[in-house]
């Protein structure tokens, strides 16, 4: 199609041109001050050129805010909701999809709810069965006169504790407690051909080896596209770990340590705002996130579109 | 329905009981329990909570600190949707035409997504500063004029900003695909009628877009009312006066600061319903949510 439009070229150029700079000027902004020096960043009329302390700065931040054993935890965390989730995901699609059972439909609501709770509107409670996990069962036990039961009959006091603030189970498996990558897979499954399914059972082919030899390497697509949301949504997580880690010298993630930089009148104690090791933190913080969807652009987008809707 | 399916066995129920113990305790369980503070109250003495029916909602829905979070969370919620989703729309129609350096833009607006919450507040915490960032340019005009720390307005204004700059990526994403999804025939046949590029963008792709548009206004909606936490917590953290205290921040700070559990669990569930409801809205656009391959 050949369609000669000059000038509506040259403006859609000029459209796009300053979407890209409004978009890029805060992250430039932030990038600038993370290069000059205490003094360059709080003079007046500020810098819009570089400096040449970025390294050192950078350096200065990762040392301030133990960025070494904060990264490793991050990824451990991001790392282990991508592998559970997808396999989460994977294994209950698989189930609900190519097994005929009565309670499908109510088992597929089930999990199909939770998508429309994000965990941010339902903190206070979930904060409160992550101090202790078992508490929903104990708390069953005790109304069902379990307790009493076992406890009459063996002499044994029921008490199911399983604390999960401060840990790495305590930080993953509440997030893992959502249904998006399941649909993903639910929708994947759905347009698997019945004759491959036949042909696997003529084949003698179990559930599991079809799972595993058949579908598993068809979905190898939608693994990596569920794996790149996935590891933005981790990665980027900040209110759950702000609550459920305290001990954050140990357990701490590098996004929750953003909080702690905020150069104002609590944090520097009426000093001088450090804002140039502010804001080399945060470009540290926001590159790994970024790195993947730049990427992974074309999973990402897959994943992302195909997920949500 | 499927055909040709396995036989239920043992093997269908351990694949199903991971998912379904995860979501027991991390979603059914949290959410009971969020309705049975809401309606009790805990005894200052321990000893369990007494049933106090409507009480604590009463106490929220009188709380003019409540309404005041409530109607800064619509203003939010309504700003940060149309200048996020305004600028992405624009963006993605011009973006379709597909010029020269189309990947470059593309990634350009993509990215800004997999920037986190946190780290959006606190670079737009530096921007507004008024002694460092660029709006102490204003101050050095006028002293004292640029403030997000005195000013609610100023405040708000910078919540905003910080929150559409980071929904734009989303929205530029669904859009530009939606336009994508669009067959090739329906724009050759608008070029033979003798359409423009900019007739056909406002009589053929826009209202082929409606769909999209009504399903990003609710997820817009929604993430507004539950993502903003990490840019309220480090823009602003609620300031000042509490012109800024979104519902989830406020909730978080009743909650874990001032621990009235039944006073926060009272607001969870009011916000749940609102969510809720926004969904089901989404549901029905969905279902009416044209294919067009």
């Amino acid at each position: 199609m050949i369609e000669r439009t000059p000038f509506l070229n040259i403006a859609t150029h000029v459209i796009l041109l300053s979407g890209l700079i409004i978009i890029i000027v805060p992250i430039w902004l932030a990038f600038v001050a993370a290069t000059l020096t205490l003094q360059q960043v709080n003079s007046a009329p500020i810098e819009l050129w570089p400096g040449n302390q970025l390294w050192p700065n950078l350096v200065e931040a990762w040392r301030l805010s133990d960025f070494g054993t904060k990264f490793v935890n991050t990824l451990i965390v991001a790392t282990s909701v991508v592998v559970g989730k997808i396999t989460l995901a994977c294994i209950t699609a698989f189930a609900l999809v190519f097994f005929n059972f009565r309670g499908r439909m109510v088992i597929f609501w089930m999990i199909f709810i939770t998508l429309m709770l994000p965990l941010e509107v339902r903190i206070v409670p979930t904060y409160a069965v992550a101090a202790n996990a078992l508490s929903p069962f104990q708390t069953i036990m005790d109304a069902t006169g379990l307790t009493w039961l076992i406890n009459t009959v063996s002499g044994i006091e029921v008490a199911l504790e399983w604390n999960l603030l401060n840990s790495y189970t305590g930080l993953i498996l509440p997030l893992v407690a959502t249904a998006t990558g399941t649909f993903l897979y639910r929708q994947f499954f759905l347009t698997i051909p019945d004759e491959l399914v036949e042909a696997a059972r003529m084949d003698g082919a179990g559930p599991l080896r079809f799972l595993w030899d058949v579908l598993i390497p068809l979905s190898k697509t939608n693994i990596a596209a569920l794996a790149t949301i996935m590891f933005v949504y981790a990665w980027n997580q900040y209110l759950w770990p702000l609550l459920v880690i305290t001990d954050r010298a140990n357990y701490g993630l590098v996004v929750v340590q953003l909080s702690d930089l905020i150069p104002d009148q609590q944090t520097t104690g009426g000093g001088t705002p450090t804002w140039h090791l502010a804001m080399a933190a945060t470009l540290v913080v926001m590159l790994p996130p970024i790195a993947v969807v730049v990427l992974m652009q074309r999973w990402f987008v897959r994943g992302l579109i195909n997920a949500d809707k | 329905m499927r055909r040709a399916y396995f036989k239920f066995s043992w093997i269908a129920a351990v694949l199903l009981a991971p998912q379904l113990l995860i979501i027991f305790v991390f979603f059914y369980w949290p959410s009971a329990q969020a309705l049975y503070w809401a309606f009790t109250l805990e005894q200052p003495w321990g000893g369990g909570n007494t049933w106090v029916g409507f009480e604590n909602f009463r106490n929220v829905l009188s709380d003019d600190y409540y309404w005041g979070s409530v109607r800064v969370s619509v203003i939010y919620a309504l700003a940060t949707t149309a200048l996020a989703m305004g600028m992405a729309l624009i963006l993605a129609l011009f973006a379709d035409r597909q010029l020269a350096g189309y990947r470059a833009y593309r990634i350009g607006l993509i990215w800004p997504y997999a920037v986190a919450a946190p780290a959006v507040g606190l670079s737009f915490q530096f921007v507004f500063n008024p002694g460092a960032g660029i709006f102490s340019y204003l101050n050095t005009l006028a002293p004292g004029i640029w403030d997000p720390s005195v000013y609610p307005s100023q405040a708000i204004a910078s919540i905003v900003i910080a929150g559409a700059w980071k929904q734009v990526a989303y929205s530029f994403i669904f859009f530009l695909a939606a336009l994508q999804a669009i067959p090739r025939s329906l724009n050759e046949a608008a070029v033979m009628d003798g359409a423009r590029p900019l007739r056909r963008m406002i009589d053929l792709q826009l209202p082929l877009l409606t769909p999209t548009f009504f399903f990003l206004l609710v997820i817009n909606i929604t993430d507004s009312f539950t993502d903003s936490f990490g840019i309220v917590d480090t823009l602003t953290g609620g300031g000042p006066f509490r012109s800024t205290d979104l519902m989830v921040y406020k909730i978080y700070t009743d909650g874990f600061r001032s621990l009235d559990y039944s006073g926060a669990a009272a607001q969870s569930i009011i916000l749940m319903l609102l969510v809720m409801a926004l969904t089901f809205v989404q549901f029905r656009y969905i279902e009416r949510r044209v294919h067009y391959t």
